[in-house]
């Protein structure tokens, strides 16, 4: 099994799988109607994403594991996912910023991801492209929108992304993985990806009327593994069909 | 707690090019960039759509129901407003 690539896949997937759950997580409770709607549209695109990669792994691990395997008997430390997009739906303010934060990243990771050597991983970054510019497009027009809004929207704006600007470095680091999928021409470089995600994020909070945070202290440990408290909980909802109901299907 | 909905917005979304664009439905939003994000979301999310008009409500003017009789009753019996009584040719086919 080529274990070096199958790491780096679930390293990709599981951002978009925790995102999705947690998208997901407000199917019947968004702020209102359309904006219900509109988040879990997004967290079924990212499901979508998922498939296709835990798919690919799943061939790649060559036993008997299937995608749901993958997505759904793995344990805590297991989940590769960074810590930006595990943290919780404090309030719509904090929805939107995770989701911008992250949109801005990925779509800059997908465009280069296109130009892989692995053509199913080309592919793939190639179909998900679109809908993330979407999702890209949504978000960032909700932090303006919360960010020139009022006094308390911006404060609430404000709020959520000072507390999640310490993930955002994590964006950028590089597992051991990650270092040989880029030396084999496969993976992308997000070393190389940093400078325009804070130009991009930094243009854009100028433009919302919003601080760009000071705080150079950052979180990590996500991809190695190493994950806050919030994921522990996020799991334990996920997984609890195939858990309490093993093999259970639709 | 106060909650002020947003203005009302009616949608009209075209399935494909050539056809005309047909009243959806209708959603809130703060402006008409977001009813056509939300339209987008709301109304073609499974594919319905190539294009989406987005009019805010208030400035439909619609025809008042009490007014039916002398709007549309008229037309009723003039059954020869409508173009049946010619002898089409078999070759022209979707009339």
């Amino acid at each position: 099994m080529k274990e070096n690539l199958y790491n780096y896949i679930l390293g990709i997937a599981d951002n978009s799988l925790i995102l999705g759950q947690r998208m997901g997580e407000l199917c019947g409770h968004g702020p209102s109607l359309e904006t219900d709607i509109a988040c879990t549209n997004i967290s079924l695109d990212l499901f979508g994403q998922v498939r296709s990669y835990f798919q690919y792994a799943a061939k790649i691990a060559g036993d008997n594991r299937t995608e749901d395997d993958i997505a759904m008997l793995r344990k805590e430390r297991e989940y590769k996912n960074v810590l930006l997009v595990e943290q919780p739906n404090t309030n719509f303010a904090y929805t939107i910023g995770r989701q911008f934060l992250f949109d801005v990243y990925h779509l800059a990771f997908l465009s280069e991801l296109q130009n892989s050597q692995d053509l199913t991983l080309s592919a793939i970054a190639n179909k998900c492209i679109k809908e993330v510019s979407y999702h890209e497009r949504f978000s960032s027009d909700w932090v303006k929108r919360l960010g020139d809004g009022t006094e308390e929207s911006n404060q609430k704006m404000q709020d959520a992304i000072n507390d999640l600007w310490t993930y955002t470095d994590e964006l950028f680091h590089q597992t051991e993985a990650d270092k040989m999928m880029v030396s084999e021409g496969i993976g992308v470089d997000v070393t190389k990806l940093k400078d325009g995600f804070y130009e991009r994020v930094n243009t854009l909070l100028a433009e919302a009327n919003l601080q760009i945070p000071e705080s150079k202290w950052f979180q990590k440990g996500g991809k190695e593994g190493i994950h806050t408290e919030h994921l522990g909980y996020l799991l334990s909802e996920l997984q609890y069909m195939q858990r309490t109901y093993p093999n259970m299907e639709w | 707690m106060s909650k002020k909905n947003w203005p009302l917005w009616e949608i009209f979304v075209r399935s494909k090019n050539g056809l005309e664009h047909r009243h959806v439905g209708s959603l809130h939003a703060a402006d008409s960039e977001m009813a056509l994000e939300n339209a987008r979301d709301v109304y073609t999310r499974r594919n319905e759509g190539v294009s989406i008009w987005v009019v805010e409500s208030i400035n439909i003017t619609a025809s008042n129901p009490e007014n039916n009789g002398e709007l549309f009753e008229p037309a009723h019996d003039k059954v020869y407003r409508h173009p049946t009584f010619y002898d089409l040719p078999d070759e022209v086919k979707h009339m």
